[in-house]
């Protein structure tokens, strides 16, 4: 059960293989055998969404994730070479303090950015924050990652 | 140490800033953004082994043995160290070094460090603890500090740097300005009430983590999360008894602080001794619930106010006394003590004035300074009363702060010296943006305003450890290709506090934003710097900053001037370019100019300096609370009241601060919405206090409900700028000071939405219940006039 085995998967287009434990914390696969070290740990029991990655286009905490469920599977990190336009609002609207829920945050808000692009309307107040509850910041008060999610949203659409 | 004195608050070169005062992005925006930051946690090094601490699971217990034979037999350990290995003690304040790394004789807390494993992975470390046998001795653990006080035995600390402890009492400090007595005897209205603030704690999403690696030649090198490297330096050459030129400290990246990561921690001693045990390198990284523990957050206070005001409403005279929950450790609790006195002196004029502050010790997790230490806890106590006696009078509650207003360029009641002083401004920008005016008194029941003002320092003259050297130092450097490295000690824990020095570095040599690199919180590299704290930064740094700039310029400028042969006067460096001034098509890029002065002057450095000026009042203690300049804070808060189930909504919060000068708007504002928020989130949802074992209650960021971006409502931050003389370019602090008036804004609001007025933290749904269902009965002070006030709004309605 606990034998190391080989998993397959593919992070931010590249197909990989590691030989892990398949318990082992995909947040770990990620940082320390892929040295992707965008990925934050801030508690590592799935409260604070500063791990958080897209697993087959869904929005996870890596660290409740394990590396057997991740098998075959597409994953998006922070490093993604898609995420320009998201991280640049970030950087406009001064999104980030300190910066380590900010990885978390900026894939949050693309998960965001991909549900609402398409739609006719805007997003209200609630519908935004609630897009945003499961990543917390204790920096900003949110104010500014708010602002970049706006402004992120706005360039999206066509 | 002259930096203050020649260069005023205006641009550098004419009327214009160009850089300062710009929304510009932040130096480390896109590492973060990109993910490519690097924090503590980041830093893997080949063969680096990964250790783990054993915590005490009793709140008072002496040691009578530990067993690690066990553990260190497991397969992957490679090593355990004890109590027995880091002997010295250490703490914050040199006054009170009562902390061990690991616990000598005797646990203090639920938490309290034990013994510390390095192992090949986290797994085998935590299995090696495990195996770890200890035989305590259990101790009565006070955790009540009233019964602390009262009862001298058992002690929790029998003395401190050979100093025998009074009982478990940490620290009491008494001072008094003026006759109070007479001021309460000679009012027209004296209000009495009683306060409490119950704990809160940091959580930075960024956990505690420190990476420690010795060198072939015996060089120790430590990566840590600490927001005070120097420090951290200090306290590592004590403890493991090391030549501090053995030692290098380097803060990484840092994932929010607030106060939390000022005192050197256990896991910084642990790994730096057990890298030197294994011959590896060794990372700990604590868990959220070890972060819990670690605490040093808001202190609990009761305090018990009185308040003399003559029916104009001008204040006679203040008295406080408050009791401190200090739990273990003495961390910065001396300076708590005072400041929980110290800092109330403003923006108000207080004719007399005294303060009956006591410390104790008790078997909790130790407290220490959260964002506006020692002072936010008082700041609650005295605003709600305030209002209060607006009310008794009559007064509207802004009309009365505005009454009492004490003033620029003076000084406070106990000595301390104000310079600028926007908080007028302040007042009025909040009153214009909240509808004050129009809609305070005319919302229905459930839903209100209310109004607090505050202040805070930029910095402290009292450098913890007394010294004549500088509080903060510069050294620049210029290169031919035009990039211009600066080096800071300065801690940017978030606050962008590189991104300050940044702008001020491209603003005084007229070099392109991205030009200017920062190298800062290293202690090989860099000129010493006594860290975050005390909102000192920006303030002490940036007018080193303009130190050192200000002496490069003269060479560049002096050698542009010969080469031209032109008055120096007429030349300027401004956006990347060298001109004259007269002349403008005789122009260079900048690169070219330094080029130009480095072979007039030879190599290019300089370094600049800050000190404070002498102040603060001449008794004892008098320099804690002196700071060279006070930032001044307004806030309104609405609430909106569900009086079904207690809860307690804010839809929106407005806070003006006085910030001195914003050098980087963007920055300020972020500072003034997170203080907000912070704030708001302490007094309504969050609570760091311990069962009756000493177990804390809920160490995880659920449990101890950090608010979502769904629990938090509009925060409108609005900057005043007063210009003040001592600050760089005329900036003061913005970090701390805007957190303290958003929670009796927040009382105040409840008052108005349904006429109770609570005085107890937090304000939890069953708290704002039982305040209604007491109303009108046996409530103190003004609950009458409250429930008339409730009474008459329900009619309103």
């Amino acid at each position: 059960m606990s034998e190391p085995f080989e998993l397959e998967l593919t992070v931010n287009g590249t197909p990989r293989t590691v030989r892990v434990a398949p318990l082992r914390r995909l947040l770990d696969v990620l940082r320390e055998d892929l040295a992707l070290t965008g990925t934050k740990e801030g508690c590592g029991e799935g409260e604070c969404g500063a791990c958080s990655v897209f697993v087959d286009g869904e929005l996870v905490n890596s660290c409740l994730v394990a590396a057997c469920q991740v098998e075959g599977c597409d994953v998006r990190t922070v490093e993604a070479p898609d995420l320009g336009n998201v991280q640049a609002a970030f950087l406009e609207e001064g999104g980030a303090q300190c910066g380590i829920c900010t990885p978390g945050m900026v894939l949050a808000v693309q998960a965001f950015v991909d549900e609402w692009a398409a739609r006719g309307r805007e997003p209200d107040d609630v519908e935004l924050r609630a897009a945003l509850a499961g990543n917390l910041c204790r920096c900003t008060g949110y104010e500014k990652i708010l602002a970049s999610a706006r402004t992120a949203l706005r360039r999206a659409r066509p | 140490m002259a930096a203050r004195d020649n260069h005023g608050t205006g641009a550098p070169w004419d009327d214009a800033f160009r850089v300062v005062g710009q929304p510009l992005r932040k130096v480390d925006g896109l590492a973060k953004a990109t993910g490519q930051a690097l924090y503590a946690d980041d830093v893997q090094l080949p063969g680096m082994l990964h250790a783990k601490i054993l915590r005490s699971p009793h709140a008072h217990a002496r040691i009578v043995s530990i067993d690690a034979s066990a553990a260190l037999a497991l397969p992957g350990v490679h090593a355990v160290i004890t109590g027995a290995d880091l002997p010295i003690r250490y703490g914050v304040i040199p006054w009170t070094p009562d902390e061990n790394a690991l616990a000598v004789d005797k646990v203090r807390f639920v938490g309290d460090e034990v013994a510390a494993v390095a192992a090949v992975d986290e797994d085998t470390a935590n299995a090696a603890l495990d195996a770890i046998e200890v035989e305590y001795e259990p101790l009565h653990a006070f955790l009540d500090p009233r019964e602390a006080l009262a009862t001298p035995e058992p002690q929790i600390h029998a003395d401190i740097r050979g100093k025998p402890v009074r009982g478990n009492v940490s620290k009491h400090v008494e001072l008094e300005f003026g006759d109070v007595e007479a001021a309460l005897a000679g009012a027209d209205l004296v209000l009495e009430g009683e306060y409490s603030f119950h704990g809160s704690t940091h959580a930075p999403i960024e956990p505690h983590c420190a990476v420690a690696q010795v060198s072939a030649d015996g060089l120790l090198t430590l990566w840590s999360s600490t927001q005070i490297t120097h420090y951290v330096h200090r306290a590592l050459a004590q403890v493991l008894e090391l030549a501090p030129e053995r030692i290098r400290v380097i803060q990484p990246c840092l994932g929010g602080a607030f106060g939390g990561k000022s005192d050197p921690f256990a896991l910084e001693f642990c790994v730096a001794l057990l890298a030197q045990r294994t011959g590896r390198p060794v990372k700990m990284l604590w868990t959220r619930e070890e972060v819990f523990y670690a605490h040093r957050g808001r202190h609990p206070m009761q305090m018990q106010y009185r308040c003399g005001a003559k029916s104009n409403g001008r204040i006679t005279g203040v008295d406080a006394r408050i009791l401190i929950d200090g739990g273990s450790y003495s961390s910065f609790g001396l300076v708590t003590t005072y400041y929980s006195g110290q800092l109330l002196t403003g923006p108000y004029d207080f004719p007399s004035y005294r303060f009956d502050s006591t410390r104790v010790f008790t078997n909790k997790p130790p407290c220490g300074p959260k964002r506006g230490h020692g002072s936010v806890q008082p700041r609650f106590a005295f605003e709600v009363q305030f209002d209060e006696v607006a009310e008794r009078l009559g007064i509207d509650p802004i009309e009365i702060r505005r009454v009492n207003f004490q003033g620029d360029d003076t000084q406070t009641v106990n000595g301390q010296r104000i310079t600028s002083n926007g908080f007028l401004r302040c007042l009025d920008l909040v009153e214009e943006a909240s509808g004050w005016k129009q809609r305070r008194g005319q919302l229905p029941y459930g839903r209100g305003l209310g109004v607090a003002g505050s202040m805070y320092i930029s910095g402290t003259n009292y450098p913890v450890y007394p010294n004549d050297m500088p509080q903060a130092g510069i050294q620049l450097k210029l290169d031919r290709s035009g990039v211009v490295t600066v080096f800071t000690g300065g801690n940017d824990i978030g606050q962008g506090s590189n991104t300050v020095v940044r702008s001020i570095v491209a603003e005084e040599l007229g070099v392109a934003y991205d030009h200017v690199r920062v190298v800062a919180a290293d202690t090989d590299l860099c000129p010493v710097d006594l860290g975050a704290y005390s909102s000192r930064i920006t303030f002490m740094v940036g007018n080193a900053t303009i130190d050192a700039c200000r002496k490069l310029r003269h060479q560049i400028v002096t050698a542009l001037a010969e080469a031209w042969e032109v008055d120096p006067r007429r030349i300027r460096l401004m956006e990347g370019r060298a001109f004259d001034v007269e002349d403008p098509d005789r122009t260079v890029p900048t690169r070219e100019a330094f080029q130009v002065a480095e072979a007039r002057f030879d190599t290019l450095g300089s370094t600049g300096s800050y000190n404070t000026p002498q102040l603060g009042g001449d008794y004892r203690g008098g320099t804690i609370g002196a700071s060279p300049a006070y930032s001044f804070t307004a806030h309104v808060v609405e609430v909106d009241v569900d009086v079904e189930t207690g809860i307690v909504r804010v839809p929106a919060a407005w806070c003006a601060h006085d910030c001195g000068r914003a050098l980087n708007p963007t920055l300020v504002a972020g500072q003034i919405e997170g203080s907000t928020y912070m704030g708001l989130a302490e007094a309504l949802l969050e609570e760091h206090g311990v069962n009756r074992f000493g177990l804390h209650r809920g160490p995880s960021l659920l449990d101890y409900r950090m608010p979502t971006s769904l629990d938090v409502g509009d925060i409108h931050a609005m900057i005043v700028e007063s210009v003040d003389p001592e600050g760089p370019y005329g900036a003061k602090e913005a970090g701390e000071g805007p957190l303290h008036g958003s929670i009796p804004a927040l009382a105040n609001a409840i008052h108005d939405a349904i006429g109770v007025r609570l005085r107890h933290l937090p304000f939890t749904p069953g708290t704002v219940l039982r305040a209604l269902r007491d109303q009108g009965g046996k409530g103190e002070g003004a609950a009458v006039g409250s429930t008339a006030a409730a009474t008459s709004k329900r009619e309103a309605r």
